[in-house]
């Protein structure tokens, strides 16, 4: 259940609309079911009155929808950004990515968005609807009637590892400010750490190997915004857009991960919309957590501006030796 | 027809494995189904349907097409291609059944697709009626009874028997060598649960769903609709609809240079990608919402167009759960079909 | 069942001829090992071509079908096949396939026409099939027209061929044209498509236009303005393709795939697409 209600943000964006503030609004639209929610432009108080939602599966992260919209039309868009998404705001400004000066930016706080592979997990196939009463989802199937699931339980993966609800970026605040929390989001790379190469070799290529190469992850991610991928591009040489053998499937998620890092800020789109449920942002994290011990703690998108101890050559940065010597338990 | 107890399923599924290679629904460590081979002690996925679809046993997602072997000027083809050995599918849904028939009327017509027809001409599909359909099913839409579907050997399933009969010749083949596993029963046997299926379908969430407005001849009607504007805006140009759909096939053909001799293979591709028309002086499809018509225009009008008024999806829903912005081929229609008088 | 043939799978070419053309056009003389020409075809069809390891690609048969010795690509440098292709030698074997795609009508609508064929630049590739198709069964069809053009007098394709017999020939009148006047040129300058409207046809031409597509549009535009209906005038339209047999669904326009309904299109046709090619 979120903290803030649907009406005061169609509320607030209709009346920025209305005084001239902004011309557009980036938010999401409600689709066919409870969780199929799709980001979408509003431009007018009658269109988000009929299709804006705002719950607990809007998960979508708005920020790089910013770089197109921008450069597409002139005026200020508004944009909904929920905590883990302003750190993508940041990143996107510290790369000079859009104007800021066309966005005004208003923070929404977030209790958590579910997943519905969870609840499917969970209440089987035939969600006819879910809807969220305090503590807990109220599950209304096709077969078997209504179910009650702990919210809790149905919680996105990134979301139960909440890294921060405080905001990093705003023009203004809806709601109440959260607070950065407390959390295991590096568990599962400790874990994975903890195995033995070829252990952890078999997890991998497990994972990947049900890798499609539809590049959801890369096209939604917010640190990947080339012009033109290399792995797109005809010309490379390295373009592919199906998996050509092992090679290429166990490569290009590792190549990808190499260089969003330090750029990523763990916002977890990557695994949300993996169609084929590749955990893909542990590795992601694996590298966020070296980073953070390698030259101690960074959160990429934390303020704008910040250097990246990767691009940042301190005197008293790790010697490559002793990286290795150091990550030989978890390399 | 001839039925099977519940508690003897695993001698069924035994004894098709006896006749050739046996691939049936599984869950993965991902706690998703997918089809692989079949073993004593396999245990059968509970979910509707495949994360993938069944696709790939006929047109893989990648596969060698033939090699090359250069020497200085001299050029040498190798004809790779092997006879496929036979296998079964069990437990197809009644719609991916239909996305074979689908893609028949593009790799089957001529020039034949011989590594299409191989596969083909090797596999028998044994499918499953839906008695527990999902939210996201709409092959009613599409004329597909889920209750009664195609394949060699169709299947049902109650309480207590799995029923069984074959409707083509392989199908036939196939039930004679199960024979000591089954026992015949009435054609109305499986009556019961066909009605099941039928009622549910019927009470489906999208049953109201038509395709009347669109088919062959309505490209004007539909091209130059505003709508695709709004449509396509949050569409990221990736490819997972496309390559989870049973009936996408467009692919393209790649070489690989292994140092030693060049591999010819095909993979997967997309029309969502920016790259997929590119040649060396431009692209006939510049924007994504261009790229993005083109998919559903295929679907529902240039594909009926060129087969008799055969829709080109099978209403699986796989778009509608995978889509990493929940934009699919439902809200396009009807966004678009809502516009139009059928 | 594999034993069937494949449509996808090549024959080996061998290259006996490189022709300079241009500065970036060639012309590939290609035939099989054994010296046979590697398959029949129609004026308008097209074969794939390809170097293994480097790529595949679809070209116009330059040569005419009635050549039963040889086949002849016109190619324009312009990608990373034919970069790779215009620094072929002599007796290198390339892979090729085909023939792919409809033909134009020479046997049909076009027997018995007063025929009209306006090129600009690469666009004569197509073209010199059909007009030597058309020479060679002189008496089925009425008075010839060529109109030529391209960027410069060394940018002319096949300039020795079209003086030497195109020219001579009874009944086939040559009308060449540069876009810039240059020493040693005195015949026409300027665009083909001003020249065309120069010229006056009389509407009872069948017209075959090839070239630009903006030399296209402006051409087809002259000819309306002349008095042609579009079910007169033919072009071929050029998609990205990767199997030529209308399966990958790269060429795809509304309900026609290029490789397969096309690349011969009568303009009425080609209105009837959705505006994407």
């Amino acid at each position: 259940m979120q903290s803030v209600t649907r009406k005061a943000l169609i509320d607030r964006a209709a009346a920025l609309l209305a005084d001239g503030t902004v011309n557009r609004v980036y938010g999401w639209k409600k689709g066919t079911f409870a969780y199929d929610v799709t980001p979408a432009l509003f431009e007018s108080a009658e269109e988000l009155e009929r299709d804006f939602v705002f719950g607990d599966f809007c998960g979508a992260n708005f920020s790089k929808y910013l770089i197109a919209e921008t450069r597409r039309k002139d005026g200020k868009v508004l944009v909904f950004l929920k905590p883990c998404d302003t750190y993508s705001f940041n990143q996107l400004l510290t790369e000079h990515r859009f104007d800021r000066e066309k966005v005004y930016a208003v923070g929404v706080p977030c209790e958590g968005m579910a997943d519905i592979n969870k609840i499917r997990e969970l209440a089987g196939d035939g969600i006819a609807d879910v809807a969220s009463e305090g503590d807990k989802l109220i599950v209304h199937t096709l077969f078997d009637g209504d179910i009650e699931l702990d919210a809790a339980e149905c919680l996105a993966e990134r979301c139960k590892n909440c890294k921060s609800r405080r905001h990093v970026a705003y023009d203004e605040l809806i709601g109440e400010e959260g607070t950065v929390r407390e959390n295991g989001r590096f568990d599962q790379v400790e874990a994975l750490e903890a195995m033995t190469p070829d252990e952890r070799f078999a997890f991998w290529q497990n994972e990947l190997s049900r890798c499609i190469r539809c590049n959801a992850c890369r096209d939604v991610c917010p640190a990947c915004t080339c012009e033109k991928c290399v792995f797109g591009n005809p010309e490379s040489g390295v373009e592919n857009k199906a998996i050509s053998d092992s090679f290429e499937e166990k490569m290009f998620h590792i190549i990808r991960a190499f260089h969003v890092a330090g750029r990523c800020t763990d916002c977890g789109e990557c695994s949300r919309v993996c169609p084929q449920h590749i955990p893909l942002h542990l590795l992601n994290r694996k590298f966020i957590h070296d980073i953070d011990r390698f030259y101690g703690d960074y959160q990429a998108g934390a303020e704008v501006g910040s250097r990246a101890p990767l691009v940042d050559y301190t005197l008293g940065d790790l010697e490559p030796g002793d990286a290795v010597k150091g990550g030989s338990a978890h390399a | 027809m001839r039925k099977c107890l519940l508690e003897k399923k695993n001698a069924l599924l035994a004894a098709m494995a006896a006749v050739s290679k046996l691939y049936v629904p599984v869950d993965g460590a991902d706690k998703q189904a997918a089809f692989a081979e079949w073993a004593e002690g396999t245990e059968l996925s509970k979910k509707l349907n495949t994360n993938r679809s069944a696709k790939d046993f006929f047109f893989p997602q990648s596969e060698d097409m033939m090699k090359f072997r250069v020497s200085g000027k001299k050029l040498e083809i190798v004809d790779t291609r092997s006879e496929h050995e036979d296998f079964i599918l069990f437990g197809v849904r009644a719609c991916d059944v239909k996305s074979f028939a689908i893609l028949d009327t593009v790799f089957l017509v001529d020039p034949i697709d011989t590594y299409y027809a191989n596969r083909r001409a090797h596999g028998t599909v044994v499918s499953m009626a839906c008695t527990r359909p999902a939210e996201t099913c709409f092959c009613g839409t599409f004329g597909i009874d889920a209750s009664d579907p195609a394949g060699d050997v169709v299947c049902w399933e109650d309480e207590t028997y799995l029923y069984l009969t074959a409707k083509t010749e392989k199908g036939e083949k196939l039930l004679a060598a199960l024979e000591a596993v089954t026992e015949p029963c009435g054609d109305d046997a499986a009556d019961g649960v066909k009605a099941l299926a039928k009622a549910r379908q019927e009470k489906l969430p999208l049953a109201e769903l038509k395709p009347d407005a669109f088919g062959g001849g309505k490209t004007d009607a539909f091209f130059n609709d505003p709508a695709w504007q709004s449509l396509s805006e949050a569409c990221l140009g990736c490819g997972t609809c496309t390559f989870v759909c049973p009936t996408c096939q467009c692919y393209d053909i790649k070489d690989y240079d292994t140092g030693k001799e060049v591999i010819r293979f095909r993979c997967w591709d997309s029309c969502m990608y920016s790259d997929f028309t590119k040649m060396a002086h431009g692209t006939n499809r510049p924007t994504q919402l261009q790229r993005f018509r083109q998919r559903f225009m295929h679907k529902l009008v240039y594909y009926p167009e060129n087969n008799g008024g055969v829709f080109g999806c099978v209403g699986c829903g796989r778009c509608l759960s995978r889509c990493p912005i929940s934009m699919n081929i439902v809200k396009v229609m009807q966004k678009l079909g809502g516009n139009k008088d059928a | 069942m594999h034993k069937m043939k494949e449509a996808l799978i090549p024959v080996i070419g061998e290259v006996i001829d490189i022709r300079i053309d241009t500065p970036d056009v060639k012309t590939f003389r290609v035939v099989t090992p054994d010296g046979k020409k590697a398959f029949d075809h129609m004026p308008g069809q097209c074969a794939m071509l390809s170097m293994p390891g480097v790529g595949e690609a679809m070209f116009s048969i330059t040569s005419s079908p009635t050549n039963t010795e040889y086949m002849e690509f016109s190619i324009k440098k312009c990608g990373c096949v034919t970069n790779w292709l215009h620094q072929m030698e002599v007796g290198q074997q390339i892979t090729i396939r085909g023939p792919y795609g409809n033909a134009f009508p020479v046997d049909t609508a076009f027997a018995g026409k007063d025929m009209l064929f306006i090129a600009g630049g690469i666009g004569l590739a197509p073209l010199r099939s059909v007009i030597n198709y058309c020479r060679h069964y002189r008496d089925r069809y009425g008075k010839i027209d060529i109109v030529y053009g391209s960027r410069s007098k060394a940018d002319l394709v096949d300039y020795n061929e079209i003086l030497t017999e195109w020219a001579t020939d009874a009944g086939v009148n040559v009308h060449l044209t540069i876009d810039r006047a240059e020493d040693g040129w005195d015949g026409h300058v300027g665009f083909v498509p001003n020249y065309v409207k120069e010229l006056g046809f009389s509407t009872d031409k069948t017209a075959i236009l090839c070239g630009p597509p903006i030399m296209i549009k402006f051409t087809l535009a002259g000819l309306q303005e002349l008095g042609f209906a579009k079910e007169q005038v033919y072009t071929t339209l050029e998609l990205r393709m990767k199997c030529g047999i209308g399966k990958c669904g790269r060429c795809n326009v509304g309900a026609k795939y290029v490789c397969k309904d096309g690349p011969v299109f009568r303009c009425d046709e080609i209105d009837a697409l959705p505006d994407e090619y």
